[in-house]
């Protein structure tokens, strides 16, 4: 995922209007870039373009309001944020305001994706602007019509009103904005104005999510749709050497089975049969060079005890900080495989036929799903059409469209609408894991100060992209150094919620609580006293603000009463500067029987102005637990190359007993708002971690905690 | 294939298929009830809740034939409208995220809370243990759950 993107918003040609046949007004958008000079604006709604434009709005004669929304929702609520956006804008009345999934991929939507907490950052400008220019073309329409100049004119909830106090609905002068020219600059709403950023909306979706209607793409139906249930290698590195599927096909309602790669598909008429035919079959399979976690801890212990590194970024002279120090400290931190396990396992839907193909799922990654089905079929990707369905989570799986090619590949061998449908088994077992590494880190103390800081990195497939390397405590510290290697494994690997932070932020802040102890200063101090280094640096490369930084470390101090708890309460303090967010938090901890009991975590967030409060605050909520969780509980392993663990029953996720309460603050102020889906996790970690040392004197240095602490004493 | 009459939400629904297979699939895919979701297939994640006889029990685990004689309740038969008190609760909490458990999570609740009119904060967390919400929209369920205790 890439972290910068700029912002640059085109004006021109971003917008084109029409009159819809049915009544009312249709407006078309793309987001950041301008859209095709000659693109057509459909009459109807029923034949949308997503090709010209990523987006629409349309505005009905009775002033109802309907935008296609147009970011694919994984639960990090945007399906409801990017419309109140343009809604408050547009001036809108948010209770006439509905929002449907908009079907869509294009080749000029540059970020059609949802992930790295990007979709609110790089959306705002223009989500702005489009509400802002379709409210303009209202007023200039109730303009002409009442003969009066559009200065005069006022809007509010839908109604533009005029100096006599005469009325309209937006409804009522439709039919003549879509005659008029698009307004080249339109003037923005000032902040303290918003009526509908800033105040509670509840998810969009809420009614059907409670009354169980289809959403989801394991709901998703079709005429003559086959399910298919896909058996892969069992272990990474197998290749398929034969098979029987004599069994399979002799299971009810079993259609087809048929061999792709190294992989079997059982086509059925139902899920169950697919499922019972699957496990059916016979396959024998040969092994290459087959991994397993003992290998994986040697071969990354080996990197970091070696000399062969890219050096990501460096500032100073380390090596002078190291034989210059009073003391160096040393400490190794180890994170496992991990995978998403979202609750509705993967799933995809493809009818390939002899000149189109269909796609429906869940897809963090619509556009990209889409060049790969072409490449993959030999098609043009303007006759693949990809609709979203709303998804039962994503944490970065569904970033990777596997599942979608797997079902594009099967439906054109059998010339029929197919589902590939995982089970949990499969989902768990054929992953793109957060991949397993290590960090070794290295910090020279020097007249009570921090002086030096080298930090090696050993990760399977890739290491941590550019910009993390200019993370917190970047530019804290005079002589700084992150050194980067990695070993090729053929397990598939990829990006899980906050990739690399989700780990590396319990590494660094567990650290910095260790040299705090180590300098016997208060370790929030130690925090505030570093990131007094970077306040006015001239690195343009550094992507955090030291005082933002400061500000949310302040507002967390006070709010978890720092220092003046209640007895037999043990707090840990850990902040992180998150795609893009600045957090920080404070795990409260108490004891039973030995045992740390989470009881409270207490956050602060700096993501700028809050759009959406109550989808804001649930995001927060929700990462922090998660990202608790899976420091606590979340084991993965690997036997020749097979996965340990495959369902909840030896893998284990957080549960409400285990889910201590969540108190979130957000630093007030104007600036442009941050996504959220992402960072209230990688603090989380380091907070228990530094909190249960207070409680035990014990440090933690591998996830999961669990294990570590049932390895050295505390449970016996 | 043999065929079974099953009470579902009130009304008598016919269908024919294997002996083994689960309640949750024949909802999903038989009778086109698919809000009930598929999350583990093992009785472990809670996503397939349903009510019998009032009772929350897991559709995964539940073989058609051997439901003959009881009442069927999924989360579209909760109520007519959408409007059971720990539905509404949901709503005014806005507890879902991603929203793949929360029928699960909604039987679960309405279960547990016909048993028990007016539980403690310790009673409902036993409660909701058994139900997994992979974005850990933990911290609302408790509190939604409260307040539907209130309001039934």
């Amino acid at each position: 995922m890439k972290l910068h993107n700029k912002d640059n918003f085109s004006r021109r040609n971003f917008l084109k209007t029409s009159a819809l046949a049915g009544g009312g007004l249709l407006i078309g958008f793309n987001f950041l870039t301008a859209c095709k000079p000659e693109a057509t604006m459909p009459v109807d709604v029923t034949s949308l373009n997503f090709n010209d434009f990523n987006a629409f709005i349309r505005i009905s004669d009775e002033g109802y309001v309907t935008i296609f929304s147009p970011n694919p929702e994984i639960g990090q609520g945007v399906k409801t944020a990017m419309p109140m956006i343009i809604a408050e804008e547009l001036d809108a009345n948010w209770n006439k305001v509905r929002v449907e999934q908009g079907a869509l991929d294009t080749k000029k939507f540059t970020r059609q994706v949802a992930g790295g907490s990007q979709s609110i950052r790089q959306g705002w400008d223009a989500l702005r602007q489009t509400g802002a220019t379709a409210r303009q073309m209202l007023l200039n329409a109730a303009a002409t019509k009442w003969n009066v100049d559009v200065s005069t004119l006022k809007t509010s909830k839908g109604i533009i009103t005029n100096a006599n106090g005469d009325e309209f609905n937006y409804g009522d002068v439709v039919k003549e904005a879509a005659l008029l020219e698009v307004p080249e600059d339109v003037k923005l709403k000032e902040t303290k104005d918003f009526t509908i950023i800033g105040k509670d909306a509840i998810n969009v979706d809420i009614d059907k999510i409670i009354t169980g209607k289809p959403l989801f793409g394991l709901d998703y139906k079709a005429d003559n749709m086959m399910i298919a249930s896909v058996l892969r290698p069992p272990a990474f590195g197998q290749k398929l050497v034969d098979f029987d599927d004599t069994k399979a096909k002799a299971v009810n309602g079993v259609v087809d089975v048929l061999k792709f790669g190294d992989k079997i598909a059982v086509l059925a008429n139902s899920t169950w049969s697919a499922m019972k035919g699957k496990k059916a079959l016979s396959a024998n399979w040969k092994s290459e060079k087959p991994e397993s976690t003992k290998n994986h801890d040697e071969i990354l212990t080996n990197i970091l005890d070696g000399k062969k590194f890219n050096t990501r970024r460096e500032d100073g002279n380390v090596k002078k900080a190291f034989t210059d120090a009073d003391k160096v400290i040393e400490r190794t931190y180890h994170a496992p495989f991990l995978p998403h396990n979202c609750l509705e396992p993967m799933n995809f839907y493809a009818d390939v036929t002899a000149d189109k193909v269909h796609l429906v799922g869940p897809i963090q990654t619509p556009q990209w799903t889409v060049n790969r089905v072409a490449q993959l079929l030999n098609r043009k990707p303007e006759t693949i059409h990809c609709e979203m369905t709303r998804m039962g989570g994503g944490f970065g799986r569904r970033l990777y469209g596997d599942f979608a090619l797997e079902a594009a590949e099967i439906s054109d061998i059998t010339k029929q609408p197919i589902k590939v449908v995982f089970s949990r088994e499969d989902d768990m077992t054929a992953g793109t894991y957060r991949p397993a590494s290590k960090y070794r880190i290295k910090a020279s103390l020097k007249s009570g100060k921090v002086s030096g800081y080298y930090l090696k990195e050993a990760a399977i497939n890739g290491n941590m992209y550019g910009a993390i390397t200019n993370f917190f405590p970047a530019g804290c510290i005079p002589n700084y150094k992150v050194d980067t290697e990695s070993h090729a494994s053929n397990i598939t690997t990829g990006a899980w919620r906050a990739p690399y932070t989700n780990f590396l932020a319990f590494a660094e802040q567990t650290f910095f609580d260790e040299l705090a102890n180590e300098l016997g200063v208060d370790t929030i101090q130690l925090r505030l006293d570093l990131l007094q280094n970077v306040k006015n640096t001239t690195d343009e490369k550094i992507e955090y603000s030291g005082q933002r930084m400061e500000d949310t470390i302040k507002l967390v101090r006070e709010k978890a009463n720092w220092g003046n708890t209640k007895e037999g309460i043990y707090q840990g303090f850990a902040a992180y500067y998150s795609h893009n967010t600045h957090v920080a938090e404070i795990a409260d901890i108490s004891l039973k029987d030995e045992y740390p009991i989470i009881e409270k975590v207490t956050v602060a967030v700096d993501c700028g102005i809050l759009v959406n409060p109550t989808g804001a605050k649930n995001q927060v909520e929700g990462g922090v637990l998660d990202g608790i969780g899976h420091a606590m509980y979340a084991d993965f392993s690997f036997k020749d190359g097979k996965p340990e663990h495959k369902n909840f029953d030896t893998y284990r996720l957080i549960r409400m007993q285990e889910a201590p309460k969540v108190e979130v603050y957000f630093v007030e102020n104007d600036k442009k708002p941050t996504g959220l889906g992402e960072p209230g996790l990688p603090p989380a970690g380091g907070a228990i971690a530094n909190a249960i040392n207070a409680a035990l004197g014990q440090r933690l240095y591998s996830q999961p905690f669990v294990k570590e602490l049932k390895k050295n004493t505390v449970l016996g | 294939m043999p065929n079974y009459t099953l009470n579902i939400n009130g009304t008598n629904q016919s269908v024919t298929t294997d002996e083994d297979t689960p309640l949750l699939w024949v909802l999903r895919d038989e009778l086109n009830l698919v809000g009930t979701k598929f999350g583990c297939g093992i009785a472990q994640c809670g996503a397939c809740t349903v009510h019998l006889d009032g009772t929350a029990v897991r559709s995964c685990q539940m073989k058609v034939s051997l439901l003959d004689d009881v009442k069927i309740t999924t989360i579209e038969g909760l109520s007519e409208d959408g409007k059971h008190p720990v539905q509404e609760a949901w709503k005014e909490i806005d507890v879902p995220q991603c929203g793949y458990c929360q029928s699960g999570q909604i039987m679960t609740a309405s279960a547990f809370l016909n048993e028990n009119s007016n539980p403690s904060e310790e009673k409902i967390r036993e409660a909701m243990h058994g139900n997994i919400c992979r974005c850990a929209s933990y911290n609302r369920i408790e509190k939604a759950v409260k307040i539907a205790a209130e309001k039934m």
